[in-house]
C-alpha cells in the first residue's frame, strides 16, 4: 500500500481526528503523496467513522485535491480574467503541445502534469504559470518552452 | 505573557528605539507580483554585499514588506519613508543595479534610470508621493502595507498597531457596534451590506458560543486585494476581527484562506502565533478578561465558497454546497450557532475606524457608500496593479489617470468589474462614481474590486464565453438553473464564437438569463448571467457582427480570422518568427515572412510583438 498508516495517522492526530478537519486533512494528505491515494481516503473513513461516499464527496468537490497521481512537476497554467485576456490560452496551447498532454493529465516519463488554475492573484503579471512553489509572470509563448527546459530534471522530453 | 497598555507602550518604545540607531532603511516589496519578478534575488543579493563589511559604515535595516501595490514595474525598493522609490529593479542587470543601490546607501547617489519614468519619458520622479499612481490614492487599509515587514509584529505594533483594540477594549461592546454602523462601513466583499447592522444582528442573536470569520477566499479572477492584505498586513486583519468579536461576544473566529495563497497562510499564521506570544489573542486579551481565539481554515479552490453558507458547509468538513438564506448566518451560521463572516477588507477597516472615529470614516467617500475601496486593476492598463481609493471616484480617474491609460497606446474597450458577478462597462459611462450602487446599475456590480481594462483586441463574445466557462466549472452543481442554465447559456455563446450562430441566438441568451437570475438558489447564480447580460447590452453590436458577417471585429475568435504578413510592411526582422510557438513562419533575414496557413494556430503572438504593423487579422 502507498499511503501509510504512520504518516496518516499523524495527520489525523494533528487535527485530533475531528471530522470537522476532513478538508484541512485531505490537503495534508495530497502534500505528503501530491495526489489522494485511495488506501488513504479508506483509512481516513475508517478512522473518522465517516462512510467513503462523503469523502469522495468532498475529494471530488473541491478543485485542489485530486485522485490521479502527479507527475513530479506541477505545472500551473492561470487562466484569470486577466491572464485569459493577455493571452493564457496561448501559453496553455504551448505547453500541450510541447509536452504532448491533454491539461489535467501527466507526461508518460511522469514529469510534468499540466493543470490550469482559475486566479493565482498575480495578475498584474498576467499570464501568468506557477510550477511548484515558482511564479512565472509575463510568460510568453516561447517563455513557456524555457520553463519547460528549466524543470526537466535532466530527462529527455 | 499578558499586554497590558504598558507591555503595549513598551513594544513600540522599543522598536522605535531600535530604528532609531539605522542611518538607512531599505524596503523591498515581496508581495507575490515582486517575488514573481525576482524580488527576492535583489534581496538575497543586497543583504550578501552588505554583509560583506567595509562596503557600508553606515547601520542599514533591509526589510521585506508587503506588495507595494505597482505591481507592473517590480520589484520595486523604496529608501526611508518612500522618499526614493526605484522600479524594475534587477530586471536587466541585477549587479549593475545592485551597485546602483549600494551607491544610494552610502553616498546618497541617486540612479536615473531606477526612477519611475513618465509617460513623454523625460520627466523623472523621485519620490512615490509624486508618481500619480500613488498621489492620486487615499491610503488606509493599505497605507502599512509596503511600509512594515509582515512577519514582524513589533513593527506593527511600532506604527500604531493593537492601539484601536486597546482602546475598544475600554468600550461597551454595543458603544462599538453603534459606532461601526454610524460610520457607514459596508461590507467590502461584493454585497456591501452594512457592517454594523450585520453586527448588531449577530450581537443580538440566541444562542451560544458565536463565531466570527474573515472571509479570504478570494476567487474572482483578477482580483487580489484580499491577498495582498493577508500577505502585506496581516495583523491589521486580525486587529479587526479580535474587535469584531468582542463588540459581537464571539470568543472564536476562523479566517479561510484559499489554498492557493501559500504565502498569507504563512504570514498569517506567524501572526497568529505573534499575537498570542504577545497576549492579543488566547486568554485574558491585554488583561480585560476577554478570551478570543483565531485558527486558519485553508479552502480547496471552489469559487462558490466564497459565498457565505458555501463557506460555512466548507468549515464544517463538507462539499461546498449553499443553501437558501432563509435564516441568516448572523443567526444560523457555523455548525448551527450564530456567525458573522465578514471580507478580510472590512476586518482591515474596522481598526482604523476605532482610533479615528466614525466621523472621520463619514467623511470620506460618496453619499452612500462610505470609506475608501482597494482595486486592483490589471488587464490592459499601463500601470498595473493595486489602489486604494476613496468610494465616487470614476472609472476615467482609475484607469487613466491612476492607471497612465492602455498599453500601447490603444483604444478603450471596457472596464469589467466585480468579476463572474459582474459586468462590462464601456466607455460612455466612464464618468460615473465607484460606488456600490452607480455599478449594480449599470447592471454590473462592486464584486470584491477586481478591474480588468480591455482594450480593442478584446473580443466581448469571447469575454461573455470566458466568463461562462468559469462559472460552469464553478457551480456547485445544487441547483438546477445554474447547473444546467448557465451551461446552456455558454453552448449558445460558443456557437456565436465558433461562426455557427444563428439569428434569435442574442434574444435567446437575453431570456435565459433572467430566468437565471430570478431562480437560482445562491448569489453565484443570480449574478451568473451578468456578463453575458452587460456585455449585450453594451455591445450588441459585435455579437450580430458575429452572429450575421461571421466575422470577428477585435480578431479573437479563431474560427473566424485569418492571420496574413503584408508584404509591404514586412521588413524581414525576424521577429515574429522567433515568438511564433508553433514555427510556421517562413523566414529569412532581411526577406519577407510568409505564415503556413495549415500550421497556424492564430494565436496572435506575431500581431503583438510586429513593430511595423506588418500582421494582419482579418
Amino acid at each position: 500500500m502507498e499511503a501509510d498508516e504512520g504518516k496518516l495517522s499523524v495527520i489525523i492526530d494533528k487535527y485530533d481526528g475531528d471530522r470537522s478537519y476532513l478538508l484541512a486533512m485531505l490537503q495534508d494528505i495530497q502534500r505528503e503523496y501530491r495526489y489522494v491515494p485511495e488506501e488513504a481516503v479508506r483509512y481516513l473513513c475508517g478512522q473518522l467513522r465517516i462512510p467513503l461516499a462523503k469523502a469522495y464527496e468532498v475529494v471530488t468537490f473541491y478543485k485542489t485535491l485530486s485522485l490521479k497521481p502527479r507527475g513530479r512537476h506541477t505545472i500551473h497554467v492561470c487562466l484569470g480574467t486577466a491572464c485569459h485576456l493577455r493571452g493564457g490560452p496561448g501559453i496553455l496551447e504551448t505547453f500541450e503541445r510541447e509536452l504532448n498532454v491533454q491539461t489535467g493529465d501527466t507526461t508518460e516519463n511522469g514529469l510534468f502534469t499540466l493543470e490550469t488554475v482559475n486566479c493565482l492573484g498575480a495578475c498584474a503579471l498576467a499570464p501568468l504559470v506557477r510550477v511548484e512553489e515558482k511564479d512565472f509572470g509575463k510568460t510568453t509563448p516561447a517563455n513557456a518552452k524555457k520553463i519547460i527546459r528549466e524543470f526537466h530534471d535532466g530527462e529527455e522530453l | 505573557m499578558m499586554a497590558s497598555r504598558e507591555r503595549l507602550y513598551a513594544i513600540g518604545a522599543d522598536y522605535r528605539k531600535a530604528i532609531s540607531g539605522y542611518d538607512k532603511i531599505v524596503k523591498i516589496c515581496c508581495g507575490t507580483g515582486c517575488i514573481s519578478s525576482g524580488a527576492l534575488t535583489v534581496y538575497d543579493e543586497l543583504q550578501r554585499v552588505l554583509s560583506k563589511r567595509g562596503l557600508s559604515s553606515k547601520q542599514i535595516l533591509v526589510k521585506k514588506t508587503g506588495c507595494h501595490g505597482l505591481c507592473e514595474r517590480g520589484p520595486i525598493v523604496v529608501f526611508g519613508d518612500d522618499e526614493i522609490l526605484y522600479q524594475n529593479v534587477g530586471k536587466r542587470n541585477i549587479e549593475r543595479d545592485i551597485a546602483a543601490l549600494l551607491a544610494t546607501i552610502n553616498e546618497d547617489k541617486i540612479e536615473d534610470e531606477l526612477l519611475y519614468k513618465g509617460d513623454d519619458k523625460t520627466k523623472r520622479y523621485m519620490s512615490s508621493f509624486d508618481i500619480p499612481f500613488y498621489s492620486g490614492q487615499t491610503r488606509i487599509v493599505l497605507s502599512l502595507n509596503g511600509v512594515i515587514d509582515p512577519e514582524n509584529i513589533e513593527e506593527y505594533v511600532g506604527y500604531g498597531g493593537y492601539k484601536s483594540l486597546h482602546k475598544a477594549l475600554q468600550m461597551n461592546p454595543m458603544e462599538i457596534v453603534d459606532l461601526i454602523e454610524k460610520s457607514g462601513l459596508r461590507g467590502r466583499g461584493g454585497g456591501g451590506f452594512l457592517t454594523g447592522f450585520k453586527w448588531r444582528s449577530c450581537r443580538q442573536a440566541q444562542g451560544l458560543p458565536k463565531y466570527v470569520v474573515a472571509n479570504g477566499d478570494e476567487g474572482d479572477p483578477g482580483a487580489f486585494m484580499d491577498r495582498s492584505l493577508m500577505e502585506g498586513n496581516p495583523h491589521g486583519i486580525l486587529e479587526g476581527m479580535i474587535i469584531g468579536g468582542f463588540a459581537i461576544g464571539s470568543n472564536h473566529g476562523f479566517i479561510y484562506v484559499r489554498d492557493e495563497y501559500p504565502l498569507a497562510v504563512y504570514r498569517l499564521s506567524k501572526a497568529i502565533d505573534e499575537a498570542r506570544h504577545h497576549g492579543f489573542l488566547g486568554r485574558s486579551i491585554m488583561n480585560s478578561g476577554f478570551d478570543f481565539d483565531i485558527s486558519i481554515f485553508r479552502g480547496g479552490g471552489a469559487f462558490v465558497c466564497g459565498e457565505s453558507t458555501a463557506l460555512i458547509s466548507s468549515i464544517e468538513g463538507k462539499s461546498g454546497e449553499p443553501r437558501a438564506k432563509y435564516i441568516h448566518t448572523t443567526e444560523k451560521g457555523l455548525w448551527g450557532k450564530p456567525t458573522n463572516i465578514n471580507n478580510v477588507e472590512t476586518w482591515s477597516n474596522v481598526p482604523y475606524i476605532i482610533d479615528r472615529g466614525w466621523e472621520w470614516f463619514q467623511s470620506i467617500g460618496s453619499d452612500r457608500s462610505k470609506g475608501t475601496k482597494v482595486f486592483s486593476l490589471v488587464g490592459k492598463v499601463k500601470n498595473t496593479g493595486l489602489i486604494e481609493v476613496p468610494m465616487g471616484v470614476s472609472l476615467r480617474e482609475i484607469i487613466f489617470n491612476l492607471g497612465g491609460g492602455i498599453q500601447g497606446d490603444k483604444k478603450f474597450k471596457a472596464v469589467q468589474t466585480g468579476g463572474p458577478s459582474g459586468g462590462c462597462i464601456p466607455e460612455e459611462f466612464l464618468e460615473i462614481p465607484v460606488d456600490f450602487d452607480s455599478l449594480t446599475k449599470l447592471g454590473s456590480m462592486m464584486g470584491s474590486g477586481g478591474m480588468i481594462v480591455m482594450d480593442e483586441r478584446n473580443c466581448m463574445v469571447d469575454v461573455a464565453r470566458y466568463f461562462l466557462k468559469f462559472l460552469i466549472e464553478e457551480s456547485c452543481g445544487k441547483c438546477t438553473p445554474c447547473r444546467e442554465g448557465v451551461r446552456r447559456m455558454h453552448e449558445i455563446v460558443d456557437r456565436i464564437c465558433r461562426g455557427d450562430g444563428s439569428m434569435g441566438d442574442i434574444e435567446h441568451l437575453e431570456e435565459l438569463g433572467k430566468a437565471i437570475q430570478l431562480s437560482s438558489l445562491c448569489g453565484l447564480g443570480q449574478s451568473a448571467p451578468n456578463p453575458v447580460l452587460s456585455t449585450i447590452k453594451f455591445f450588441r453590436e459585435e455579437y450580430r457582427t458575429h452572429v450575421q458577417e461571421k466575422k470577428c471585429p477585435a480578431g479573437v475568435c479563431k474560427n473566424l480570422i485569418t492571420v496574413s504578413i503584408l508584404p509591404e510592411r514586412c521588413t524581414g526582422c525576424m521577429r515574429c518568427a522567433v515568438e511564433c510557438p508553433v514555427d510556421c513562419i517562413s523566414s529569412e533575414k532581411k526577406e519577407i515572412h510568409g505564415i503556413d496557413q495549415s500550421l497556424c494556430t492564430k494565436c496572435g503572438t506575431c500581431f503583438d510583438v510586429c513593430r511595423f504593423g506588418a500582421v494582419k487579422i482579418s
